[in-house]
Parts: C-alpha cells; sequence; structure tokens
C-alpha cells in the first residue's frame, strides 16, 4: 500500500501542490483525475522520485520513504509508464526489455541473448502477446509497445505501476486489450495508478478515483457510488468572481472564415467563423487538437484539406510569412520556445514580427525602437527596469505581455491566443483580459484557446469543443456551464441543453 | 547592440585583454616582435584569415557552421587565377571570383535551409566537394603567371598610406560587417533566427531566406580572401585554404562567439584573429618549434573557452 501525505510542492515561490492525499490500496486501480495544471504530474512524479516535496510523508506498507532518484522508487516496486513511451524503437523487443537489467556471463559484459529472448518470449506470452521478440520494437504497433512498457514494469518486479494517459494513442481494440493485461494484473495483486482525461475509461476500469484541483486535495470516491456529473463537478468546481473584466464590443462582419480544415492525425473537419469584435474560445483537452488547428490557419502546420475565407474572400495561407499580411497575428501556446528570443531584450523581442516599423529601409532607427517599446511597456503596464531588460529576467506575466506586444506592433485585424494566460499569474491574467476586451472593443476578432474552463466562461462570445481532433460542439456562451462543456471535451454522454 | 551591464562587458572585453596579455608577453621574451613591420606583418598574414572568421561568426551566429570556407578559397583563387592568365580584366575577374564565392556559399544555404540537411554535414559534403572541383579545374597544379596587372598586384602586395592593402580591406570589411550585424534589420535577424529559430518564423521571418543569406555572405568573404591569397602568391594552388575553416572557427569562439547561436560579435572574432595571428609569429619569434606550436595554440583555445563556460555558468 502506498500513502502520500501532507504533500506539498512548491516551484520558486509558486505552490503547485498544498496538502495533497493519495492513498493506493494493494489490488487496485486508482484513477487520478483533475484539469492541466491541477498537479497529477507533479503529484506523481514525487512518488516516482523524480521531483522531492516541500512537505509530507510518502508511505509504503506503512513506511516513510524519500525517494531521492527515480531507481529508489523502482526498488520499491514504484513504475511510472509515461505518456512518451520509453522504447528504444531501434532495439529488438527483448532488448528493450531488458535494458539496464541485461543478463551477462558473469561480469565480463558478455550479453546472453540466448536466455534474455527466451525470458521475454515468456514473459510476453503471459501477458498475451506472442510476438518475435527479435524484431526492432519500433516495428510494434503503439498499442503493443504500451504492453511492452507493462512488461518492462513487471520484469523489474513492479508492484505498483502508474499510467499516464496509456490509451491517448490506442484504438479500442488495442484498449480492451490493455485493459484484459491491467485486470489480470490487477487479480495477481498488482496496483495501478491510472491517469486519464476519458472519463468512459476511468468508469470502465478504476476502482476508485481521487480528484485534484488547482493543486489541492478535492476528495476520494468509489467508483461504484459516485456520478460523471459529481465527477466533473469536482474537478471544475470554483466561483467565477470577478476575475473577468466586462467589456463592450460591436460583433460587426465576419473576419475569418475556416471550412472543413483537416491536418492528418490531429484534426478533422473543422468549421467555424469568427466575427469582428468577437472573442471565440477554443475549448477541450490537452492535445485534443485545438493548437494544431490554430497552426494550420497560421501557415505553420501542413493541412490536408479545408479553406481558409479572410473577410470573404479565399486565401492561401502556407507560412506565418502569408499569414501576417493577412492580418493575423498568433500568441503561441509556449512563450519560452516559440514566442520569445529569450536572449534579446524586450525592445528586440517586441520588433521582431515588424521591424519594417521601426527601420528606415534596412537600418534599425535605435531611437525609434526605443521610442516604440517604451509606449508598449507603458500600455501594456509591463514591470521591468527599461526596454532594454532581458525578457529571460521577466516574470512569466510580463513576458507574456511582450509577446502580445510583438503581435500588436503589427496591427493584426485577426488575433489567435494560444493559452494566453498559462503560467501567469492573477493579477496579470486580469491584465491580459482587459488587453483582449480593448482589442475586440477595437473591431479585432480573437480566438482563444485555454484549457481553462473558467477562463473560457469568463471571456468568450462562443464556444467551440474539441475532442480528439474532432469538433464536437459550437456554443453560444448563455447559461453555459463548466460541465456542459467538460462533456463534449471528455467525449461523454450529450447532456440536455438548459 | 545589447545594452551590457559592467559584468557583461568585463566579460567581451576578456578575449581583448588576453591579447594584451599575450602580447606583452611575447614581447618581453623578444622585444623585436613589438616592431612597425612585424605588426604590419601579422595584420597583413591575419587578413586573410580574419575576413573568413567574419563570415563564420554570421553563420555561427544562426547556429550553424561552415566547413566548406577553405575549399571555396581555393576554387574561386583558381578560378581568379586563370581568368588572369587569360588577360582578362582584373576588375571583371575580381567581381566574377566574389559571385563565385556567394553562389558556393548560395548552395550550402540552399541544402542548410531548404534540404534541412544539418550544416556541419551538408558543408563537410561540399568541402569535398569544392576542394574535389579545385584539382579537377587546375589538374592539381597551380596557376601562376597571372601578369602584371597592377590593380589585382595591389590587392595583395599593395600599400595605401604605408597600411599594407589587404589590412585595409579587412578593417573596411570589419565596419560594413560590424554595422550590417548591429545596426541593420537583416543583423537583428540572423541573431533572432540564432536565438530562437521557432519563434523566428513564426514571428514572420523568412528564416531559410536569412540562413542562404549568411552563407553566401560567408563565400564571398572566402573568395576576398582568396584575391588578396593569390595576389600576395601571385598564384592559385589548389590545397589553398586548407583547414582554414578550422583557423576560423577557433577565431569565431576565441572572440567569445556561442557555437549554439544567437550570442556573439564580430568585433570578438577579430580579436580572435588577431590571437591566433600574433601567437602564430610570436612563438616564431621566441624560438618555440614548429611542432609545438600547435599544441600551444590548442592550449589557447581551450583556456579561452574554458574561462567563457565559467562566466556563463
Amino acid at each position: 500500500m502506498i500513502e502520500m501525505k501532507g504533500i506539498k510542492k512548491a516551484f520558486n515561490r509558486n505552490v503547485v501542490l498544498n496538502n495533497v492525499e493519495f492513498t493506493l490500496l494493494d489490488g487496485e486501480i486508482h484513477a487520478l483525475m483533475g484539469e492541466n495544471g491541477a498537479g497529477k504530474s507533479t503529484m506523481m512524479k514525487i512518488l516516482a522520485g523524480i521531483y522531492s516535496r516541500d512537505e509530507g510523508d510518502v508511505l509504503v506498507d506503512g513506511q516513510s520513504y524519500t525517494f531521492t532518484s527515480a531507481k529508489d522508487a523502482e526498488s520499491l516496486g514504484i513504475h511510472v509508464i509515461h505518456q512518451e513511451l520509453n522504447i528504444l524503437p531501434h532495439l529488438s523487443v527483448a532488448e528493450n526489455l531488458f535494458l539496464g537489467k541485461e543478463k551477462t556471463i558473469g561480469r565480463t559484459g558478455f550479453l546472453r541473448t540466448r536466455e534474455m529472448n527466451k525470458e521475454a518470449q515468456t514473459l510476453l506470452a503471459k501477458l498475451g502477446l506472442h510476438i518475435d521478440v527479435r524484431q526492432p520494437a519500433g516495428s510494434l504497433s503503439v498499442g503493443k509497445q504500451q504492453l511492452i512498457e507493462i512488461a518492462k514494469a513487471i520484469n523489474s518486479e513492479a508492484k505498483y505501476i502508474v499510467m499516464d494517459e496509456p490509451t491517448a494513442a490506442l484504438t479500442d481494440r488495442e484498449i480492451e486489450t490493455l485493459f484484459d493485461t491491467i485486470r489480470e494484473l490487477k487479480a495477481k495483486g498488482l496496483s495501478f495508478v491510472y491517469i486519464s482525461h476519458r472519463m468512459e475509461e476511468i468508469f470502465a476500469i478504476c476502482d476508485r478515483i481521487t480528484i485534484l484541483r488547482d493543486g489541492e486535495y478535492v476528495g476520494v470516491r468509489e467508483i461504484s457510488k459516485t456520478s460523471f456529473d459529481e465527477i466533473v463537478k469536482m474537478m471544475v468546481g470554483r466561483e467565477l468572481g470577478e476575475r473577468y473584466p466586462s467589456r463592450d464590443a460591436k460583433i460587426g462582419e465576419v473576419a475569418l472564415e475556416v471550412k472543413g480544415l483537416t491536418c492528418p492525425a490531429v484534426c478533422k473537419d473543422i468549421n467555424f467563423q469568427i466575427r469582428k469584435g468577437e472573442i471565440l474560445a477554443f475549448a477541450g483537452l490537452m492535445g485534443a487538437g485545438r493548437t494544431e488547428v490554430a497552426q494550420a490557419i497560421f501557415g505553420n502546420l501542413k493541412k490536408s484539406k479545408g479553406d481558409i475565407f479572410i473577410h470573404g474572400e479565399k486565401v492561401t495561407i502556407k507560412s506565418p510569412i502569408q499569414a501576417m499580411k493577412y492580418g493575423i497575428g498568433f500568441v503561441t501556446e509556449d512563450r519560452k520556445t516559440e514566442g520569445l528570443v529569450l536572449d534579446f531584450s524586450i525592445k528586440e523581442n517586441m520588433f521582431l514580427t515588424n521591424l519594417k516599423s521601426i527601420a528606415k529601409g534596412s537600418f534599425i532607427q535605435a531611437q525609434q525602437e526605443q521610442l516604440q517599446a517604451t509606449k508598449y511597456i507603458e500600455q501594456l503596464n509591463i514591470r521591468c527596469s527599461d526596454a532594454t531588460q532581458s525578457v529571460g529576467s521577466l516574470s512569466g506575466g510580463n513576458q507574456q505581455k511582450v509577446v502580445i506586444a510583438k503581435w500588436l506592433s503589427t496591427k493584426p485585424d485577426i488575433l489567435i491566443l494560444d493559452e494566453p494566460t498559462r503560467g501567469v499569474d492573477i493579477g496579470a491574467k486580469k491584465e491580459i483580459y482587459s488587453i483582449m476586451n480593448k482589442l475586440a472593443e477595437e473591431g479585432v476578432a480573437i480566438l482563444m484557446i485555454s484549457s481553462e474552463l473558467p477562463e473560457v466562461l469568463g471571456m468568450a462570445d462562443r464556444v467551440i469543443v474539441m475532442h480528439e481532433g474532432r469538433q464536437t460542439a459550437i456554443l453560444d456562451n448563455v447559461d453555459l456551464t463548466q460541465e456542459t462543456i467538460m462533456n463534449y471535451a471528455t467525449g461523454g454522454e450529450e447532456v440536455v441543453k438548459n | 547592440m545589447l545594452k551590457t551591464s559592467s559584468k557583461e562587458m568585463l566579460g567581451k572585453l576578456g578575449p581583448l585583454l588576453g591579447l594584451f596579455l599575450i602580447v606583452i608577453v611575447i614581447t618581453i621574451l623578444n622585444p623585436s616582435f613589438m616592431t612597425t613591420d612585424n605588426i604590419l606583418n601579422i595584420l597583413r598574414q591575419v587578413s586573410i584569415s580574419a575576413l573568413i572568421a567574419f563570415g563564420m561568426t554570421f553563420v555561427i551566429l544562426t547556429g550553424g557552421i561552415d566547413l566548406s570556407v577553405g575549399s571555396t578559397l581555393a576554387l574561386t583563387g583558381a578560378v581568379a587565377a586563370t581568368m588572369l592568365a587569360s588577360g582578362i580584366d582584373p576588375v571583371l575577374t575580381i567581381l566574377a571570383a566574389l559571385l563565385l564565392g556567394a553562389i558556393l556559399g548560395a548552395v550550402n544555404g540552399i541544402i542548410i535551409a531548404k534540404g534541412k540537411v544539418a550544416p556541419f554535414i551538408a558543408t563537410l559534403a561540399t568541402m569535398t566537394i569544392y576542394r574535389g572541383l579545385t584539382l579537377v579545374y587546375t589538374d592539381g597544379r597551380p596557376v601562376s603567371d597571372l601578369g602584371n596587372e597592377i590593380t589585382f598586384q595591389m590587392l595583395g602586395k599593395g600599400y595605401f598610406f604605408g597600411i599594407p592593402v589587404p589590412v585595409c580591406t579587412m578593417i573596411l570589411a570589419f565596419i560594413v560587417l560590424y554595422v550590417i550585424m548591429h545596426k541593420t534589420t537583416f543583423g537583428r535577424r540572423v541573431y533572432a533566427v540564432g536565438g530562437n529559430e521557432a519563434a523566428s518564423k513564426l514571428s514572420g521571418i523568412n528564416v531559410d531566406r536569412v540562413k542562404i543569406a549568411v552563407y553566401s555572405l560567408t563565400g564571398m568573404l572566402a573568395a576576398l580572401s582568396a584575391l588578396i591569397l593569390t595576389s600576395r602568391l601571385n598564384s592559385a594552388q589548389p590545397t589553398a585554404g586548407t583547414s582554414y575553416e578550422l583557423d576560423a572557427i577557433a577565431a569565431v569562439v576565441l572572440g567569445g562567439t556561442s557555437l549554439t547561436g544567437g550570442k556573439g560579435w564580430i568585433f570578438g572574432t577579430l580579436v580572435g584573429a588577431l590571437i591566433i595571428g600574433v601567437l602564430n609569429n610570436g612563438l616564431n619569434l621566441i624560438g618555440v618549434s614548429s611542432f609545438f606550436q600547435q599544441v600551444v595554440k590548442g592550449i589557447v583555445i581551450l583556456i579561452a573557452v574554458l574561462i567563457d563556460r565559467k562566466k556563463t555558468a
């Protein structure tokens, strides 16, 4: 049995887990659920010895442990299977199974290949996998690779297996096989922590569920004694309050229309319109394909089908440069990898999108640059010493404002904001909302991708919900509830509209 | 370009301090180092490698590398030499050689940007190809009898107000390139691409065009070096420029430019090239054997990089 008690974890001064409880009994399958950023991964990383805890206790069979590495945790039988599988595609199945635990002739380093192959074959057969263990692991389907990960865990005598979104890339049939395997192992006394956003799976396979929200422990329920509705409420239940400033924007004609947008393997048949002055939100879970839709519109991701119309005119957009010509701006999801040049100063970042605005011919006008940058710093209330400060040293919220300034300098008609307030503190969040409102009032059409449901409800005029690459609903934000959105986002049963 | 704190400034001036230190030590060991003739001699030698290193700085700032510069030098030098030998106008020859250099560089850039080949691999291949083409073109023999056209002779052997023309060329190139790097939109894009390629692309910067441009520029500067070298030697050797890419990379690194791109400046490269030039000359003067010189040069590069690591850590 594993007990985690009063777990607290902070990165810098940002508390991500606060007094969280979690108990995993022997021979149970325990779901861990919560919105993105609720702290599930951090929690499991603490259990796996990847992160250290600031406060609290981890007990295995009643004895307290402090893990300093993943090896420590593994020696007690705790094994994590990450969403990105840890399979080396060019090594054989057997070599993968014995990675780091190779059987050798004495201490010579010579491998007992035949013996390992034989053992691997037996082990996999027990899991119902009848394949040649000498073939490269990369040639197997993702479902089979998933089973190999489980076999790896069993091979290292795991008693507790944590699975993070194990079914994200599996077909229905592979999911069935996986579930059969999990149930069989459970009958033998193994325990599983099952992290998933898919409600139906949790009801199909789990015994109990623990719910986290904003790094806090919400509660634990027996699956047989709870309901879909109760779980959703526990996950999202918080008050909106005054966090979202009101706006008075006139909604005008259609600025952007997307018809039948399809990108191989990530999104299919997306259709929508955004009008001038409107904020349209894309809701859904991580990996639902929302970012990809935005990237495809912006010409940074190749689309296989679909048309884009700007102000009613059909356009071809194959690169960000073309998208910008049509007045589209794109505040990307990850400001560090896609938004900013971290070694650059604030002003150097601000005009990367529009160097012409601060240059005469090819020459940058230093004074003009400084002046314009200072203007944006004041307008967006960016807290910094001055425009020459390096953006790498700014807080998340202020970095995000620099990214927004980058796009304001292009005077966009259509602005896409992908998770505009991720990793941003509450105060800066509200400021970013105000900037968005002001832009909408000025007639900019705004497409906001957000995984935070309160933000979606607080800001959007309309909401598109996506689930696994498909658009499952377009909803007017009138009497709309988080439950309704969550329902569409998890692919649950359609609820009756109030 | 960036406003820097005094600590950063000290870091930036580190290579310069290193240069002074080396100069002082060598002067103490052999005072004849510090004569006008010797200094001008060093500068003239440095000019050829510095021009290549200037181009390399742009390439490395974008996060790339160009191993083909030495071969580009050989090929453009050979072509220029044969043009002169067959009596073609020297000005036309110079322009043709520069154009050829730019084209050879552009080929690198296109392979790297459009073909998405790692710069190291792409230019390793073209290094071999360009060298091979030179050997084919010259049949492995030096090209000489370049005639006595004063315009071309001046390029390598002339003086301008007592300063060797190659040195003037180097200084002029330095000024122009400094301005391009730090004062123009192109320079800004070069830094941006090296600092964060994904963000640059998503900011509407034509990343491919920037890359092709820096490799072209480097090819052209290699051709300029070739012209100076050919003029000085009054012949073109098919093996000219062998391992020049390593000296150029060493100069860039000594100057404090980061091999991962996005950080660095051309002034540092000038200092780096001078350090290598001074070492080459000074070690000779103080009687270090030519075999041992290589060891010393390598150690100096290592020390410089280690100090740089400490600074950034």
